[in-house]
């Protein structure tokens, strides 16, 4: 399939009174791995859940594989926060990967045994498989990381969402991840989010800012000089001490 | 021990408890993990409205009960969606109000209210035969529904978010579980009675979880724990001359605390 995956036009969310999202447009292509990076509570998970269709926006349009993200729901998969977890959880690897599968299970169904085999081949290529027993809360956070992309995986979804999926695992783990993404891209569109720039502009291939209003970078500026050159988010570079500019100013800036 | 047994309400009380403790157990579990405590006991004692209700208007008080638990239940789960009021506040308001409403009932109900005390702190020696058949078909309700719910009912503990992303439809589905947990509150009440209900939610429940992390695992030695509680509770009750409902919560305690300090000392 070619073409627009993801557009939103316009959209602002408010919550209580409060503008997290301000004007916010944007389109996603078949097949990209767009970044987007931001200082924390400059929207990037509400970004994510409009597109989900877990927060209406106030205003604006949302299209995702040409239906509302209601619609669409099914062929995302979604792999928030892991800070988002309770420790203790009485589930095991097994009992989260198969959650995957609700949408597609429906409603007074057991999971059958193709899910079960849907689930084991998820964990598989995550290297995950032979933890599939252990309780949750006893995976590292590398480890748990990965359960929740082979939940994110298990049906089959044709664009993948990622929150923060790097903040709490260490630097070999972390370029681990990527390069499973960079994978997974060759047949999935991957929109990430994350404040980590540093790894990030290495491998998306498009790159935005968000911080309330979104600023998009296009492609062909992630490039070795460019990332010497000049840009900031705002507040983004200050918020994080990063020392140089990775991306070009924003226009009107 | 056994010799308690020649009597009818020993045998009724035994049955009472054990069918007490298959509701307790399984709902007990799946309100601790989602840390709905304090809602159950907003519910629970919401319910007394019932009880006044019933002796009003002159029917068993026990219909009122599960009437009043289950209007109760679903309020909660519309104040959490349409209203913009934090949990906490809802379930205050809910459990006074049925409070209130049932001490006004009380008042209106011609004559003496009998056995009001049993309704409020449980009395498990007493328990109608009627109320036997009442718990067993509960029994039977919230174990299909459980069974037939398991996997959304676990999602929805886990991550209300990924669920809804996932398509299921969660606010029916706590809904349903606030509804169950009515049900159970009508189970419990003649063992412990209203007041005392959210303890056996919450301890036999927090100690299987000291030693299970799965959720099937969890229900199933809680059901065990509450069983040999009310067992252990009712028979204490009995060579002491105790109040069963509130011998039953501490013995419950009790242990609760034996098995954080052995689980402390372990580690």
């Amino acid at each position: 399939m070619d073409g627009e995956v993801i557009r939103l036009e316009d959209v602002w969310v408010q919550y209580n009174g409060v503008t997290v999202l301000e004007g916010v447009s944007l389109s996603v292509q078949n097949l990209d791995f767009l970044g987007i990076i931001g200082p924390n509570g400059g929207g990037k998970t509400t970004l994510l859940k409009v597109i989900l269709g877990l927060v209406k926006p106030n205003r604006g349009k949302v299209t995702v594989l040409g239906g509302s993200p209601e619609k669409s729901r099914r062929f995302i998969g979604y792999v928030p926060q892991i800070t988002h977890f309770d420790r203790e959880f009485p589930a095991t690897v097994l009992d989260v990967v198969l959650m995957g599968l609700l949408g597609r299970k429906g409603l007074l169904r057991r999971y059958t045994e193709e899910d079960r085999k849907a689930a084991y081949k998820a964990l598989e290529s995550m290297e995950m498989l032979e933890l599939k027993d252990r309780q949750v809360g006893k995976l590292s956070g590398g480890e748990l990381q990965r359960v929740l992309l082979a939940r994110a995986l298990v049906s089959d979804p044709k664009i993948l969402l990622l929150d923060e999926p790097t903040a709490s695992i260490d630097e070999p783990t972390k370029t681990q991840l990527y390069e499973l993404l960079k994978d997974l891209n060759r047949r999935i569109t991957i929109v990430l989010v994350s404040h980590d720039i540093g790894v990030i502009s290495a491998y998306v291939d498009k790159i935005a800012c968000l911080n309330r209003r979104l600023f998009y970078h296009g492609s062909k500026e992630i490039t070795a000089e460019t990332i010497e050159e000049t840009y900031r988010c705002p507040i983004e570079l200050i918020a994080h001490g990063v020392p140089h500019r990775v991306l070009k100013r924003h226009e009107g800036e | 021990m056994l010799e308690i047994l020649q009597y009818e309400f020993m045998r009724n009380a035994l049955i009472a408890g054990l069918l007490a403790s298959v509701a307790c157990g399984i709902i007990g579990v799946l309100v601790v993990v989602k840390r709905m405590v304090s809602i159950s006991g907003g519910i629970s004692h919401a319910a007394f409205g019932g009880v006044g209700l019933g002796y009003f208007l002159g029917f068993d008080p026990v219909f009122g009960v599960l009437f009043f638990a289950v209007v109760s239940a679903l309020s909660m789960g519309m104040l959490r969606e349409r209203v913009r009021l934090s949990e906490d506040a809802a379930v205050g308001i809910l459990w006074v109000t049925g409070m209130a409403l049932g001490v006004i009932f009380v008042g209106l109900a011609p004559g003496y209210a009998p056995d009001l005390f049993s309704y409020l702190f449980g009395s498990i020696l007493t328990v109608p035969f009627l109320d036997l058949v009442v718990m067993a078909v509960l029994d039977a309700v919230i174990i299909l529904v459980v069974l037939l719910l398991y996997e959304e009912f676990m999602a929805i503990l886990f991550d209300e978010e990924f669920a809804t992303a996932s398509g299921v439809p969660v606010k029916r589905v706590y809904t349903v579980l606030l509804s169950l947990v009515a049900l159970t509150v009508v189970v419990l009440m003649r063992i412990v009675g209203l007041v005392l209900v959210i303890a056996m939610l919450a301890i036999p429940s927090t100690i299987a979880w000291q030693f299970s992390h799965r959720l099937k695992e969890m229900m199933i030695l809680s059901v065990i724990i509450t069983a040999v509680f009310t067992v252990e509770g009712l028979w204490l009750s009995y060579l002491f001359d105790l109040a069963s409902g509130a011998t039953i919560v501490l013995v419950s305690l009790a242990t609760f605390l034996l098995s954080s300090t052995l689980k402390k000392v372990s580690r």
